[in-house]
């Protein structure tokens, strides 16, 4: 973990209520799959926020606005500075992947698993990317999987765009394994119809993001763990649903 | 002796910054992030007789200028923690630490005690009476005087550490409770817990904590802190350690000029990682500007006689 200032040099929008910042600071060291907290103007708690990209000096973000806090994120200008805690989480164990890979996402679950298809592709392996939305006006980022050089499809559940319904029910016939975040629902389908092993990316309201408070604990079949410390991301093996 | 230097219960403190139990873990994920020796001490996460999970997430809400928690005392147990964490700790702190101890019955304070008692790193023991008490129907140990003074003399009876009881602000007459400590024979008394709070999610309609209340606290519940440990100091002889949304070093000054021998920091930590340390480096520009030598001469300045 590590406490930088990070100046935004664009924020887009992506779709009604979700943007895009782009942020010049020290990105050394994150790991696809990690996330940041971000101190917010006018609220106590940071926000965690899943990175999306990061390249030598710059650091990507895709937030939705869901209340006060991301709100106030959504109205940065360039030239604004932000003190972000870098670096949280476990991230995704890019080892495990095989030679093919398939990513899925739900909605602003989708923006982690960027920095992890543009990873995988560096190591040579054949990615597909699964990419569900409630409708077209939500979809974001599937051509910049597809300049990644991904195999990408999109579903949404009214069938406005892409194929209709879920993730779930376009899975391929041939996967190494694979990694997802995403709503709840959609990490449970996952777990209940992907065949081979895989990795899940949970979210859960945090007190500090770095493993002090016992905030955001979830229970394991490897015992209770910190979803901010020892998570975000957890094996298939290690997960138990409960209702 | 250092300008920042106290004495808390006969144990001198480089500083009297002290990072809150259940906001510093065991300490080892600071350590990562900077020498943690540079504290007065730090009081560990809130350990019990046998490990517990705690209550169901949400267990976190903002507030305006604070947080509800609603973590229900996760920990692995005083074995574990004996074991695995002070061992741990061992290597990255050379002080003495204070050990936040909690429970559901007398009997399980006094066990928890006693098994820390054999730890030499344990410095002070930091009772925690604001738990329910399950054997008494629902009843909390640290709003009643009686069971307060019961726990203490519990404790004490298995301990020649210091022993100081940390209690509730939920409560109609603190000043009555931190009394009969003292009659039972505390070494300390710390203040104040949360403050028992609410959040409820307009979307959902629903309460946003799983348990639906948590505790509150943050720079919000400071000047309610700060008149508890006031109200106290003026009524104990023994020594207050004061807490409750200090963010600042004019903070700790101010806690201490209400009475606070040493002041413990919490949800500061949370968001600002290097909130403790930042504080202790502060302290001396701090003192210079409001004209303060050493801090120890400042302690009850506030009280009047």
């Amino acid at each position: 973990m590590r406490e930088e200032i990070f100046k935004v040099t664009a924020n887009d929008v992506l779709t009604d209520n979700v943007f895009r910042l782009r942020l010049e600071g020290c990105t050394e060291g994150i790991r696809p799959g990690q996330f940041v907290n971000i101190a917010v103007d006018g609220s106590f708690l940071r926000r965690p926020v899943s990175v999306c990209d990061v390249s030598e000096n710059e650091l990507t973000l895709i937030i939705k606005t869901v209340g006060k806090g991301t709100g106030w994120l959504s109205n940065l200008l360039p030239g604004d500075y932000l003190d972000i805690l870098t670096g949280l989480g476990n991230g995704y164990d890019v080892t495990s992947s095989g030679d093919k890979p398939l990513l899925i996402g739900g909605g602003v679950g989708t923006p982690p698993l960027y920095l992890l298809a543009k990873r995988l592709i560096e190591e040579g392996k054949s990615v597909r990317v699964l990419l569900g939305f409630n409708c077209a006006d939500e979809v974001f980022y599937e051509g910049e999987f597809e300049e990644l050089g991904c195999e990408v499809t999109v579903t949404t559940v009214d069938g406005s765009y892409g194929e209709k319904g879920y993730p779930t029910m376009y899975l391929p016939e041939d996967y190494s394994y694979y990694y997802t975040c995403g709503p709840l629902p959609l990490l449970k389908a996952v777990y209940d119809t992907a065949s081979s092993e895989g990795e899940f990316s949970f979210e859960e309201r945090m007190g500090c993001g770095f493993g002090a408070c016992m905030g955001c604990t979830k229970k394991t079949k490897k015992g209770y763990k910190r979803v901010c410390k020892d998570g975000p991301v957890f094996r298939k093996e290690e997960l138990i649903w409960e209702d | 002796m250092g300008r920042l230097s106290v004495s808390l219960c006969g144990i001198e403190l480089d500083n009297p910054v002290i990072p809150a139990s259940g906001t510093f873990g065991y300490g080892c994920e600071f350590a990562e992030l900077y020498d943690i020796n540079c504290l007065g001490t730090f009081s560990f996460k809130g350990t019990t007789r046998e490990a517990r999970y705690g209550n169901p997430t949400p267990r976190i809400a903002e507030c305006t200028e604070g947080m509800l928690n609603s973590v229900g005392l996760q920990n692995p147990g005083v074995d574990a923690v004996i074991n695995d964490e002070l061992p741990r700790l061992k290597k990255c702190f050379s002080k003495p630490v204070m050990a936040n101890v909690s429970g559901f019955s007398v009997e399980d304070y006094a066990y928890t005690c006693a098994k820390l008692d054999g730890e030499e790193q344990v410095g002070w023991l930091e009772v925690n009476v604001s738990c329910p008490n399950v054997h008494g129907g629902g009843m909390s140990f640290g709003t009643n005087p009686a069971a307060a003074a019961e726990v203490t003399r519990a404790v004490k009876a298995v301990t020649t550490k210091p022993v100081i009881i940390k209690l509730s602000p939920n409560v109609t007459d603190i000043v009555e409770i931190a009394k009969a400590c003292e009659d039972a024979g505390a070494d300390g008394i710390s203040l104040i817990n949360t403050l028992l709070g609410m959040r409820i999610d307009l979307k959902t309609k629903k309460p946003v904590l799983a348990n639906r209340m948590g505790g509150f606290s943050g720079p919000a519940v400071f000047p309610v802190a700060l008149r508890m440990v006031y109200q106290v100091a003026c009524a104990v002889k023994i020594p207050v350690v004061g807490m409750g949304g200090v963010s600042s070093a004019e903070d700790v000054i101010e806690m201490m000029l209400a009475g606070a021998t040493a002041v413990e920091i919490g949800a500061k930590n949370l968001v600002d990682p290097f909130a403790s340390r930042d504080i202790i480096s502060a302290l001396p520009e701090t003192m210079n500007k409001y004209g303060i030598e050493n801090l120890r001469d400042i302690i009850g300045g506030a009280i009047d006689g």
